[in-house]
C-alpha cells in the first residue's frame, strides 16, 4: 500500500511549490478582501443585517475565490509536461489527486482563517465563542470544494477557455456546499448560537460521496 | 424512413390522446379550477426529463467502462433531450405559479433545484463544445455527467432542507397527500406519452450524433491525407 506515502511526498511538493512564491495565497486573499468590501455596498452592514447576510456573503466569496484558486492546480503541470512525470512516479494515480486536494484544502482553510478576523471586525459578527465550530465547518466545506474542484480543474485544464470553464463547471456542482455551510454558519452567528448538526452531517456526506467518486473515476481524468 | 414516420405518427397520436385526457377526462380541481390542468404537461415533462438524465448517466458510466463511442452518443443525446423536457418544466412552472401562488417564481426547493440541475447539464453541453479531441471530449463529458448526476440528489436535499417553505409532494408524499384516482391515471398516461416522445427524440438525436461523429472522423482522414 504505497498510496499514502506517495501522496505525502506529492503533498510536500505541492506545499513547497506554493510556499516558495505564495502567489496563490496572496492573490486569493486580496480577491476575497475586494469581494468583502464590494459586498458591503449592496446592503447596510449594521449588526442585525450582518447576521442575516454575512454567512451567505462569506461563503459566496470563498466559493468564487476557490474557483480562481483551483485554476493553476493542473494547469501548471502542463508547462513542462510534469503531469506525465507525476503519473509515472506513482503506482496509483489517486495519490496525485489526494495530494492536490489536501494541498488545496489546506490553502483554502488557511485563507479562510486569515480572513475571518478581518471579516468579523468589518461585519460585526462575534466569532470567538464559536471559533472551534467555525473551523470544523471551514474544514468540511473546504474539503468538499477541493475534492470537486480538483477533479474539475483536471478537466478544465485540457479545454479551451479554461479560465471561464472551471467556475462554470464548479459553481453549480457546489450549490449543496454553499447552502449547507451558509446555514450552519448562520446558526453559529445567531444571537443565541447553536450547532446545526444536520448541516455538518450533510457537508460530511457531500465530502464522502465525491471523494468516493474521485477515487473510482479519478484515474480516467489523468489519461493521456 | 417509413418506420420513422410511423413511429412519429404513433407518438403524435399518444400525445393527442394525453392532451384530450388532460382537458376532458380528468376532473377539474376543487381549489385551483382549470389552471391545474397544466400539471399533466408540467409533471410528466419533469419525470421524463429525469428519466432522460438517468439514461444519460447510464450512458456516461458505460462509456467510461467500455470506451465505445456509441455510449458517448447515448450520453449526449439523453442530456440534450432531458434538457429540452426540463426547459418545458421551467417554462410551464411559472405559467402555473402565477395564477395559483400570485408570483411567477419562488425560490422553492423543487423550482430551484430543477434550475440548478438545468444549469449543470447546460455546463455539460458547454464542456463538450470546448474540448476538441473526440475521445477526450467523450471521456471528460462522461465523467462530468457522472459527477453532475451524483450532485442532483444533494442539490435537491440541501435546498429542500434549508431553502423552502416545504410544500409536500403530492405523489408519494406524506400521509395527507394523494390525488383523485382519475387524475392520477391521466397523469400516468401523460407520462407514458411523454416517454414515447422522449424515445423518439432520443433515437433521432442518437443517429444524428452517430453521423456527426462519422463525418468528423472522415474529415480528420481527409486532413491527414
Amino acid at each position: 500500500m504505497s498510496l499514502l506515502p506517495n501522496a505525502a511526498v506529492l503533498l510536500g511538493k505541492e506545499l513547497r511549490t506554493e510556499f516558495r512564491s505564495r502567489e496563490l495565497l496572496t492573490t486569493t486573499i486580496v480577491f476575497i478582501l475586494i469581494v468583502i468590501v464590494l459586498f458591503s455596498f449592496t446592503f447596510d452592514p449594521t449588526s442585525d443585517e450582518s447576521r442575516r447576510f454575512a454567512p451567505g456573503l462569506l461563503w459566496l466569496a470563498f466559493l468564487f475565490a476557490s474557483s480562481l484558486m483551483l485554476q493553476p492546480c493542473f494547469l501548471r503541470e502542463q508547462h513542462n509536461d510534469t503531469l506525465s512525470a507525476l503519473r509515472l512516479s506513482v503506482s496509483d494515480p489517486f495519490a496525485i489527486f489526494l495530494a492536490k486536494l489536501t494541498a488545496n484544502t489546506l490553502f483554502l482553510l488557511l485563507t479562510e482563517l486569515l480572513l475571518l478576523p478581518i471579516f468579523a471586525t468589518m461585519y460585526n459578527v462575534p466569532v470567538l465563542s464559536v471559533l472551534h465550530w467555525l473551523v470544523l465547518v471551514f474544514f468540511l466545506a473546504s474539503l468538499g470544494i477541493s475534492i470537486a474542484g480538483t477533479a474539475l480543474s483536471a478537466i478544465s485544464a485540457q479545454a479551451r477557455m479554461r479560465e471561464l470553464l472551471l467556475p462554470l463547471l464548479m459553481l453549480p456542482l457546489l450549490t449543496p456546499i454553499l447552502v449547507a455551510s451558509t446555514e450552519v454558519t448562520k446558526a453559529l452567528f445567531d444571537r443565541a448560537p447553536y450547532v446545526q448538526w444536520k448541516g455538518i452531517g450533510f457537508l460530511a456526506v457531500f465530502d464522502v460521496v465525491f471523494l468516493t467518486a474521485l477515487w473510482l473515476f479519478g484515474e480516467y481524468l489523468l489519461e493521456e | 424512413m417509413a418506420k420513422n414516420i410511423l413511429a412519429a405518427a404513433l407518438v403524435f397520436l399518444l400525445l393527442a390522446a394525453a392532451a384530450y385526457a388532460s382537458f376532458f377526462i380528468a376532473p377539474t380541481d376543487a381549489k385551483q379550477g382549470l389552471i391545474y390542468r397544466i400539471l399533466f404537461l408540467h409533471v410528466s415533462s419533469a419525470w421524463t426529463g429525469l428519466t432522460a438524465f438517468l439514461i444519460g448517466f447510464v450512458g456516461n458510466l458505460l462509456y467510461v467502462w467500455k470506451r465505445q463511442p456509441r455510449w458517448d452518443w447515448l450520453g449526449v443525446s439523453a442530456v440534450e433531450v432531458g434538457l429540452a423536457f426540463t426547459t418545458v418544466v421551467l417554462v410551464t412552472g411559472p405559467i402555473w405559479a402565477h395564477p395559483v401562488w400570485g408570483i411567477w417564481w419562488t425560490w422553492d426547493a423543487r423550482l430551484t433545484s430543477t434550475f440548478v440541475m438545468w444549469l449543470l447539464y447546460v455546463s455539460y453541453l458547454l464542456l463538450r463544445t470546448l474540448v476538441e479531441e473526440p475521445d477526450r471530449r467523450a471521456l471528460f463529458s462522461a465523467l462530468f455527467g457522472i459527477f453532475a448526476f451524483l450532485d442532483v440528489p444533494l442539490v435537491f436535499g440541501s435546498i429542500r432542507w434549508w431553502r423552502t417553505q416545504h410544500p409536500q409532494p403530492i405523489v408519494m408524499g406524506g400521509a395527507d397527500s394523494g390525488m383523485d384516482p382519475v387524475m392520477f391515471r391521466v397523469l400516468m398516461f401523460a407520462w407514458l406519452a411523454m416517454l414515447a416522445l422522449m424515445t423518439l427524440l432520443l433515437r433521432q438525436r442518437y443517429r444524428l450524433e452517430a453521423m456527426r461523429s462519422e463525418l468528423e472522423s472522415m474529415r480528420h482522414e481527409l486532413e491527414a491525407a
